[in-house]
């Protein structure tokens, strides 16, 4: 497909001044290797943020009995195997900071907005190279204090990945409210600074840095996830920080900001006139937006995805960018839904009802518009179009929900309970890690030079499916009979013995789930060295990321960078003999552009 | 020792999956002539046939959790005059999504089955339909209207608390990792009180100002004892951090906030002894009271206590996160008749006489 380049071989560009291994692998500031930074990192986040939920589904199944992965992982929090109640709470606690924030934020959107932006709008590279290499630094460097927070004598964080004060405020209420908390907070604002310098530099550089007939409106649906994820972030994640650092202030300097009328381990606390709810605001101003921040990546790349395999343009284009605005939009008005029974004024409940149940709208239409791109496609199944069925399905399963949980009077009963855990796992959580792997399926050619084995993508796929379903479809069932998250063992409570077998069913297909992602380690590493060779649009693309060479080279182009004549969805377009044509090829005679 | 032995374990699966896989290369190298690792006609077809395979699959877990666990004990037993009204929008809400579920579900898979890539077709150059859109815009408008408005009374008609009702006035106090009850006595208002007037070594536990007058019929109490068909609302405080006062059969939660006086009104409809009574929570017994002998039966092999038999009680859990005895918050609620109501109560110490005097 190289035809489709302007060919201007000895155009002289100046990239190719000398590099040593430190400026090519480490302190890199090609968006290209910055994307396969942020991709491993989030890899092997991703791996110790599964093995904690293995360890807690195994204590869950079979409460307070030892086990071999205790004592192995855990070491003096679980004296002879049998898991401590307070390093559950703890795994509880950074298995959901780490595949929420460092997963499925960092390793998702940092890898794919980098590697794509600049490859698809048409660019050399970001408006600026240093910030994203400091950006993924900074990433870096609150990634290792994050798992360092494991080493602290008092244990990590564990007031849950929702830190509510006083809990989180004070040493005494628990022992991870220490130094591990901390750590935890420090390792979130820098987290916050590197998202933010990446976000700033992803818009930026969508706005500034499109090629030559790049409209808006003709940009791939990826480089418009990604862009209004970049806006959801810059607006939602500085309320983090300021909640992070008021929250360091009452820990540390005595302020009152969340905390009120206080008496722990027998005193009195100084503290008066703040409240745990504004902290909850505060985070939750977050907190709702950083789901989409998850999801919307995702739906980028599906959509990419399923047009490429469907070969068929993504239906209603101009709708899944609406759709994407919408749920962008009110995204940032509907944080109140996690706060029902917080003890807010039950007005403000009704109204963030109504808003909630909103986004249903356009996160209908994006699903309808989805199931309507693959009617009548010619449908390769590659496993990257696998992973995009699958997250279509899943996305409807746990997203229907949603309708319970938003509603302010169904919330009460299901609140809090294995309900919400099965919900969000499989709408943002399922459904986010299936985009990223797909992502990581479809464009592995395109970062590592390599392809990744078939056959071993479609096992992965396929047991990865049914284990996903497996363990969070039987889990609604158990929160519906009221079984509440984050306890150590449900043996207190009778009531709760006959759900104890549901608990090992479900512990079951995790753990065959979780052993089974070593299929795709193993695909993943071993094919960057032994893979076979990529052609350069192995997938028969569209988009401009696949009319550079295969080899990485600065600059992404050798000569001038293509200019763009169309849309990036002319998939089986009539009148021409492929059943694709590259956004770079002009309009034949005649030919109108699609009035999408 | 152990460790060596974990470890060990951990590298034969390693090595027996790497193994697993050479072989599978090995047949693959063998076989494909053109091995270019993108989709094929066979790859299509294999996987096409799975996506119906898979749809059965959600079929089946969806009708098996349904049947094995679908009895749904928190939507038929609501023990609160307005439990009924969540379990109905619970059921329609339910309705709507297996509604929706079944369906995209299917179009998903089936279209994926039926429109499987061959080599030679084409696909339809299909872009765009307004009508469409603007179709599964609209329908979606109107059910979420529906249960918006459905749910925004049902809400509000619960969060309401009626006072021309003359609802009894309890207090709920939680500290780590324990809950309290302070009846407001005949009254009905409770004394003041706030954390800063503690005093352990006058068992001034709650922290009543002992000079309000409100403050000298109240009575504390460990259990929650409420009386069947009299409304009560329930306001909360905290001690230390973030609780949440889980009501599950009354259909009834809130945060206790430190800092806060939360509240949650409602009214007990089924007594606990008539809760026992009911054919399904006999039956929920019997199940739970047999796995538990089969736990016991293994313990005492083992030399340790067996378990007590279960018998059925209203529970007030802790849902929010407060340290590590969160699993074990817990507190009795007996709902009864007035007549049971006022006995208990006859036998209760009033907090002017429970404080140790100087």
């Amino acid at each position: 497909m190289s035809a489709h380049v302007e060919e201007h071989g000895h155009d002289d560009h100046g990239h190719h001044h000398k590099e040593t291994f430190i400026t090519k692998y480490i302190f890199s500031q090609d968006h290209k290797m910055i994307a396969k930074q942020y991709l491993i990192t989030g890899l092997i986040m991703g791996i110790i943020g599964v093995l904690m939920s293995i360890m807690m589904r195994i204590q869950i199944a079979w409460p307070e009995e030892p086990n071999v992965l205790f004592e192995l992982f855990l070491g003096k929090w679980a004296p002879e195997g049998v898991m401590s109640a307070d390093i559950y709470l703890a795994l509880v606690t950074i298995h959901g900071t780490i595949m929420v924030f460092f997963v499925l934020t960092a390793g998702l959107s940092g890898t794919f907005s980098n590697l794509l932006i600049p490859l698809q709008i048409g660019a050399r590279d970001m408006a600026s190279g240093f910030l994203n290499m400091v950006s993924y630094w900074l990433f870096f460097l609150s990634s290792v204090i994050m798992v360092c927070s494991f080493f602290v004598e008092a244990g990590p964080a564990a007031a849950g990945w929702t830190i509510y004060p006083p809990l989180s405020a004070l040493p005494m209420a628990q022992g991870g409210s220490g130094l591990g908390m901390t750590m935890w907070l420090v390792a979130m604002a820098i987290f916050i600074a590197s998202s933010l310098l990446g976000s700033l530099n992803y818009i930026v550089t969508v706005i500034n840095l499109r090629t030559k007939g790049m409209s808006m409106t003709r940009l791939p649906l990826t480089i418009w996830a990604f862009f209004v994820t970049a806006i959801i972030g810059v607006v939602s994640f500085p309320v983090l920080l300021s909640a992070a650092l008021l929250l360091i202030m009452d820990r540390s300097f005595g302020t009152s900001f969340f905390l009120s009328d206080i008496f722990i381990q027998g005193e009195v606390l100084h503290y008066q006139g703040g409240s745990p709810v504004l902290f909850e605001h505060l985070f939750w101003f977050l907190g709702h937006p950083e789901v989409y921040i998850v999801i919307l990546p995702a739906m980028g790349l599906v959509s990419e995805i399923m047009a490429t395999n469907s070969r068929k343009p993504i239906f209603g284009y101009r709708a899944m960018i609406a759709s994407i605005l919408a749920i962008a939009f009110l995204s940032t008005i509907v944080w109140g839904h996690h706060m029902f029974i917080s003890g807010m004024n039950p007005f403000l409940g009704s109204v963030f009802t109504f808003t909630t149940l909103l986004i249903a709208i356009p996160s209908a239409v994006k699903a309808f518009n989805w199931i309507t791109t693959i009617w009548k496609g010619n449908i390769q199944m590659n496993p990257a179009m696998l992973f995009s069925i699958g997250f279509v399905s899943t996305f409807i399963t746990g997203g229907l929900t949603g309708i319970i949980l938003g509603d302010s009077a169904l919330d009460i009963n299901v609140h809090d309970t294995y309900f919400v855990i099965a919900h969000f796992h499989l709408v943002m959580g399922i459904s986010a890690l299936y985009g990223m792997i797909a992502g990581i399926y479809h464009w592995y050619p395109k970062m590592f030079g390599r392809m990744l084995n078939k056959n071993l993508g479609y096992i992965h796929f396929w047991v990865t499916a049914i284990c996903a379903y497996g363990v969070f479809f039987p889990m609604h069932f158990i929160g519906m009979a009221g079984l509440p998250r984050r306890y150590y063992t449900n043996s207190s409570f009778p009531l709760f013995d006959d759900l104890a077998n549901v608990n090992v069913v479900i512990t079951v297909f995790a753990v065959v789930g979780s052993i089974f992602q070593i299929v795709f380690i193993y695909n993943f590493f071993h094919s960057m060295f032994y893979g076979k060779k990529a052609e350069q649009n192995p997938w028969r693309s569209t988009t401009l990321e696949w009319t550079t060479p295969v080899e990485h080279i600065h600059g992404n182009w050798p000569g001038a960078i293509p200019h763009v004549y169309r849309w990036s969805y002319d998939y089986s377009k009539p009148g021409h003999d492929e059943d694709f044509v590259p956004q770079n090829i002009p309009l034949k005679e005649g030919e109108e552009e699609l009035q999408h | 020792m152990t460790t060596f032995l974990s470890i060990l374990v951990l590298v034969f699966i390693f090595v027996a999956i790497w193994q697993m896989v050479k072989i599978f290369d090995l047949t693959q190298a063998g076989r494909a002539t053109e091995n270019n690792q993108v989709a094929n006609d066979n790859d299509n077809r294999i996987n096409g046939y799975l996506m119906i395979g898979f749809l059965i699959f959600i079929y089946v877990i969806t009708i098996v959790c349904f049947v094995k666990w679908g009895d749904l004990p928190l939507m038929s037993n609501s023990a609160s005059e307005h439990g009924p009204g969540i379990d109905n929008l619970m059921i329609i809400s339910m309705i709507v999504i297996f509604f929706v579920q079944t369906i995209t579900q299917f179009l998903l898979h089936y279209f994926a089955y039926k429109y499987k890539g061959e080599k030679g077709k084409k696909a339809l150059f299909y872009a765009d339909n307004n009508k469409l859109e603007a179709i599964w815009t609209i329908i979606p408008v109107i059910v979420l209207a529906g249960l918006i408005i459905q749910g925004l009374f049902t809400w509000t008609s619960i969060m309401n608390i009626d006072e021309d009702a003359d609802p009894m006035v309890i207090e709920l106090y939680a500290q780590q990792f324990n809950w309290k009850a302070r009846y407001s006595g005949p009254d009905n208002a409770l004394g003041k009180a706030n954390v800063r007037l503690i005093d352990i070594n006058r068992a001034n536990e709650l922290g009543v100002d002992e000079s309000d007058p409100n403050a000298q019929d109240d009575v504390i109490v460990q259990e929650l004892h409420l009386v069947v068909g009299q409304p009560v609302v329930i306001k909360m405080r905290s001690q230390d951090v973030l609780h949440s006062a889980y009501m599950p059969h009354f259909r009834a939660q809130m945060n206790c906030v430190p800092g806060m006086i939360t509240q949650f009104g409602f009214t007990p409809t089924v007594t606990t002894a008539e809760m026992r009574e009911t054919p399904e929570m006999k039956e929920k017994v019997a199940n739970i009271n047999k796995i538990r002998t089969e736990k016991s039966k293994a313990l005492i092999a083992e030399g340790k206590d067996g378990l007590e038999p279960y018998e059925f009680d209203y529970l007030l859990l802790c849902n929010k996160i407060c340290g590590t005895s969160h699993y074990n918050m817990q507190m009795k609620i007996i709902v009864e008749t007035q007549e049971e109501y006022d006995e208990w109560m006859s036998q209760q110490k009033l907090f002017v006489d429970s404080l140790v005097k100087n």
